[in-house]
């Protein structure tokens, strides 16, 4: 049985232990058995539950979990050469350049075939969620207005009444935040309307952060009234927040992120690695899903039918986006709408 | 003695490998066929749709203040998953600069003013991948520069594909040879067919059937059949006249013997004295045997004619006995002898009915010659459902133990027989007929040794 | 008896006809089929023997002739050629019975007699001497109107005396009818069936005398 859980702040430790930096970093399980380095983007109390349960069935074994943002990630395996076991990110587009140049291995067992098609590529990345970009809405400052319901709708909105909304509406920062570039690059090849919003917000003073979990507080606190592009599952999650933030999806269309496992081909615990990505790949694509699974919805093993649900596709094409001109070009485009002064 | 023939092979057998030999040769050229079109027409799909992606990165590319710039379209890379998870490297280079992508992605340097796509196979990454190469000539400063794309993609999807390919080629390739072989069996077996319908129908013919065959033969069968119904007309011509040798000798014989022997018994109607009767006596019993040999020796050379290719037909035995004595009773009437038939059921038999009636007559007239005056001779059928057995049981003294066994040998006379006119061929005769329709010939004494018994044994089927 | 003899080859044709009118029958003699059916148009005949093979033609034409007129004359075929492939033939198509060539005179008797027997019941020629009443055809003899039965040897002893009547048989001649030729019988056998014969006749007015040296004869008592 696990003898303790070591929760150990965070920033400090990680200026001590390496260039990049950590979030959060915790051990779980027997301190002398056999690690697994998992290095992920998730906070580590969502996953919490699934860790545990994993450890209750291998005494003697370990969890080394460090969370990080998505950049670090790539910072962290490419740049400085780190070895990790397992690497689970919310940014697609960083895995499958993490598979597609080599740093991964390929993973195949009794439970690969429970992930539909589209949720793998080649046996190397592995889908375990679908989470959608979604719109999250002070309650009280939307209390006696229709929802927004399109871009548009919120385009207009916000365009009306410049005032109300000035410096009170955010999102990501697109150049900090790899999820946060993943959603604006999906949401900008998507549909013009969102160069259009990102002007209009550019226009409002736009506050920028680098999470979907600052963004919801944020709102739930009263500082903004309405971020863009957040993640849905978080804000749905927050329950305890629930009086206070309303969470919509646009109806023209929603973008729906998938977080994905990787298997590093350099792990030192292959096994433990495939046994974690097993684990994960039952509790989310199970029917019903396992009840220590944090995120919401059951991922249908069909595309979800739902009128304005996009998934993003696993595929090369989100190399594009991080194409070192590509990637120049966006920002630039991006600045320009956002930081306007 | 026809079944020493020798065979060469079997021309059914010898069709059907040749035919299954093609076969498998054209499966196999079939399947190298397919195998190479289909490849080659995979391998020029992947490669047109690596250029796709290549060109369309090309149409992105901008000139701008003498800026290059490189707008990389989504759908280029995107396009390349349609094909298969595989690995995506590209790299664009303005003359030897990377303006962006895998640096190290080894690309091709063009050739000067050479425009077109460039398509190489090489390792990348530790993997195989398969890379286009699009050209487009910039003027820099006055010098031509190249600007090279290139798109490269692993080639494992490419690989199971062309395994697939393999397998359906292999799967039709079998397929193929399978309805072949089917229809090799087939045509072997309706090629020979003719052949087999001849050879059927001319052993289904009687031994007797001299008929020429008339039916419509292939042409290549045609020289054999002519050669055949020649060889059945000489055969016919040398039987008949092997017949009609035979009805002539008789008739030369006898008719001249005819008239001595009536000659005689007129003279020895006139003539009184003693020693003069006894000579013409002993003329009469010696025209008696050679008439006798004669005839026997006709009967045997018709008898051994008609066993040798015997032709059954189903007739009654009962019948053909109940007749013969019939026939023969006013022979036996002479010497006041007794003929008693005794029958128990039906016996129809099948077999050659003038064969038959020769035998048995031969046996009962020795029977009858060899009995003594005023006894009897008795004549059997019985039998049961395998066999006929035919006896003729006389009051003749028996015949004397150790000689049994010999008397059906040609010209063998029992030592009883001496003083009677005889030639030793009538047991023979009637031997030769029962082992020709398969059954047997049986002497015996009976038991209060007073006379003989000969019996007949005829199968029944 | 009136016999038809047709036959072709002269020296037996006579040697035939010989022997059958010293047997005391009527015989005539046609050489070849026409000739044979002009005699059988003018003369009825108790029996006709048919030679196979004549010069114009087969026998066997004859035969199928008299069938079509539906003559009602048996028919007794001579035949040289094998038993064995004529049999069927012959007897087919409307011959009474058959010989071979060479043939046994008493067996032709032999045949002949049964041959009648079967074709019609008495003849007219039955004899009649004293009370004796013989029909030489069905072999029935009736002393004083009363059956007596005969064997084959004392039938054909009779029938010999009978054909001539006072006539003296020797033992010699009575031997050569009687037996065989394979037979080596001595002539003291013939007194056993005289014997024989006499006890049969007894009664009737008729006796068989025996001439001493001479050999037998039957007279009326």
């Amino acid at each position: 049985m696990r003898l303790s859980a070591l929760s150990l702040c965070l920033t400090l430790w990680a200026a001590i232990a390496g260039a990049f930096e950590v979030e959060e970093h915790a051990l779980f399980g027997a301190a002398d058995g056999r690690v697994l380095r998992i290095l992920s983007t998730t906070d580590t109390h969502i996953l919490r539950p699934l860790i545990d349960s994993f450890l209750d069935a291998r005494p003697g074994v370990a969890v080394d979990y460090l969370s990080v943002s998505s950049a670090e990630v790539m910072r962290a395996i490419v740049d400085e050469g780190e070895r990790f076991d397992l690497v689970l990110s919310s940014a697609m587009d960083l895995q499958i350049k993490l598979a597609n140049d080599g740093y991964t291995r390929p993973h195949r067992s009794a439970w690969t075939p429970l992930v539909p098609d589209w949720g793998n590529w080649r046996d190397h990345v592995f889908a375990f969620s679908q989470e959608t970009a979604s719109v999250v809405l002070s309650r009280a400052a939307f209390a006696d207005q229709d929802l927004p319901r399109t871009r548009q709708d919120l385009i207009d909105l916000l365009r009306s009444d410049p005032d109300r909304f000035q410096g009170r509406v955010g999102t990501y920062d697109v150049a900090v935040s790899g999820l946060g570039y993943l959603f604006a690059t999906q949401d900008a090849r998507t549909a013009e309307s969102y160069w259009r919003l990102m002007e209009v917000l550019g226009g409002l003073q736009v506050k920028l952060y680098c999470c979907s979990g600052e963004m919801i507080e944020a709102v739930a606190e009263g500082r903004i009234d309405m971020a863009y592009n957040v993640l849905g599952s978080y804000a749905r999650a927050r329950t305890d927040l629930a009086e206070s933030i309303l969470v919509i999806e646009p109806e023209e269309y929603t973008n729906m992120m998938m977080r994905t496992a990787v298997i590093m081909r350099d792990a030192a615990e292959p096994d433990l690695a495939g046994a974690f990505a097993d684990h994960l790949i039952a509790a989310a694509w199970s029917d019903p899903p396992a009840p220590d699974y944090p995120f919401p919805g059951p991922p249908a093993t069909d595309r979800p039918e739902g009128a304005s649900l996009r998934p993003i596709s696993l595929g090369p094409g989100l190399l594009v986006f991080l194409d070192r001109l590509k990637r120049q070009r966006f920002l630039e485009e991006w600045r320009n709408a956002v930081q306007q002064e | 003695m026809s079944d020493r023939l020798r065979s060469s092979g079997s021309i059914r057998r010898r069709l059907t490998i040749q035919l299954v030999g093609s076969a498998a040769v054209l499966a196999a050229l079939l399947f190298l066929i397919v195998q190479t079109f289909t490849r080659e027409l995979a391998e020029e799909t992947h490669d047109r749709i690596l250029l796709a992606s290549a060109t369309s990165i090309m149409d992105a590319v901008s000139v701008r203040a003498r800026e290059v710039s490189v707008d990389l379209p989504y759908a280029a890379l995107s396009m390349l998953s349609n094909v298969s998870d595989d690995r995506v490297f590209y790299r664009v280079m303005l003359g030897a600069e990377t303006l962006t992508g895998y640096d190290d992605l080894p690309v091709p340097r063009p050739e000067p003013r050479a425009i077109g796509a460039m398509f190489e196979t090489l390792v990348y990454k530790g993997e195989s991948v398969r890379m286009a190469t699009t050209v487009r000539w910039l003027s820099r400063n006055g010098v031509s520069t190249p600007l090279t794309i290139s798109v490269a993609q692993t080639r494992t999807g490419q690989t199971e594909r062309l395994a697939d390919l393999t397998r359906t080629a292999l799967l039709l390739g079998a397929g193929f040879f399978a309805v072949a072989v089917l229809l090799a069996v087939w045509t072997a077996q309706s090629s020979i067919r003719p052949l087999r319908e001849l050879a059927g129908m001319v052993s289904r013919r009687g031994p007797t059937d001299l008929r020429p065959v008339t039916r419509p033969v292939p042409a290549e069968m045609a020289p054999l059949v002519r050669s055949l119904n020649s060889f059945i007309d000489r055969l016919r011509l040398s039987l008949s006249r092997s017949e009609d040798f035979i009805a002539e000798a008789a008739h030369r014989v006898r008719t001249p013997l005819a008239t001595v022997r009536t000659q005689a018994e007129n003279t020895l109607h006139r003539i009184e004295r003693p020693e003069n009767r006894n000579a013409l006596r002993e003329m009469i019993r010696a025209i008696d045997e050679s008439s006798r040999a004669a005839g026997q020796l006709l009967d045997h050379a018709m008898v051994s004619f008609r066993a040798d290719s015997l032709e059954r037909t189903p007739f009654d035995l009962t019948d053909l006995v109940a007749e013969l004595v019939n026939r023969l009773r006013p022979v036996a009437d002479l010497k006041d002898i007794e003929l008693f038939l005794e029958i128990s059921g039906p016996h129809v038999m099948s077999g050659d009915p003038i064969l038959v009636q020769n035998a048995v007559r031969n046996l009962l007239d020795n029977a009858i010659k060899y009995a003594p005056e005023e006894s009897r001779v008795i004549v059997s059928l019985a039998g049961d459902a395998t066999t006929h057995v035919l006896c003729i049981r006389d009051a003749a003294g028996g015949f004397h133990e150790d000689e049994i066994d010999g008397l059906t040998e040609r010209f063998v006379r029992g030592r009883n027989a001496e003083g009677t006119v005889g030639s030793g061929l009538g047991l023979t005769i009637a031997r030769e007929v029962a082992e020709a329709h398969g059954g047997r010939l049986d002497i015996a004494n009976t038991k209060d040794g007073a006379g003989a018994c000969v019996c007949l044994h005829f199968p029944s089927a | 008896m009136r016999f038809l003899l047709v036959e072709d080859n002269q020296s037996l044709a006579s040697a035939i006809l010989d022997r059958l009118r010293l047997d005391g029958h009527v015989v005539d003699h046609a050489a070849n089929i026409s000739l044979a059916e002009e005699f059988v148009i003018t003369t009825d005949y108790d029996l006709i023997l048919l030679d196979i093979m004549l010069p114009d033609g087969d026998g066997r034409s004859f035969l199928k002739m008299q069938r079509d007129h539906r003559s009602e004359t048996p028919v007794i075929v001579l035949t040289a050629r094998s038993e064995v492939s004529d049999r069927v033939g012959v007897l087919d198509l409307g011959a009474d019975d058959y010989l071979t060539k060479p043939f046994d005179f008493s067996e032709l008797e032999a045949r002949c007699r049964a041959v009648l027997r079967r074709r019609g019941g008495r003849s007219s020629n039955q004899k009649r001497i004293g009370g004796l009443t013989f029909d030489p055809l069905s072999g029935l003899l009736e002393v004083c109107g009363l059956e007596v039965p005969l064997r084959n040897k004392e039938l054909r002893l009779l029938e010999i005396f009978l054909a001539a009547p006072d006539q003296i048989f020797s033992k010699a001649r009575l031997v050569d009818r009687l037996f065989s030729y394979d037979e080596e019988v001595s002539e003291n056998a013939i007194e056993v069936y005289v014997g024989r014969l006499r006890k049969k006749i007894a009664g009737s007015g008729v006796e068989i005398q025996t001439v001493r040296g001479l050999g037998y004869r039957i007279r009326l008592q």
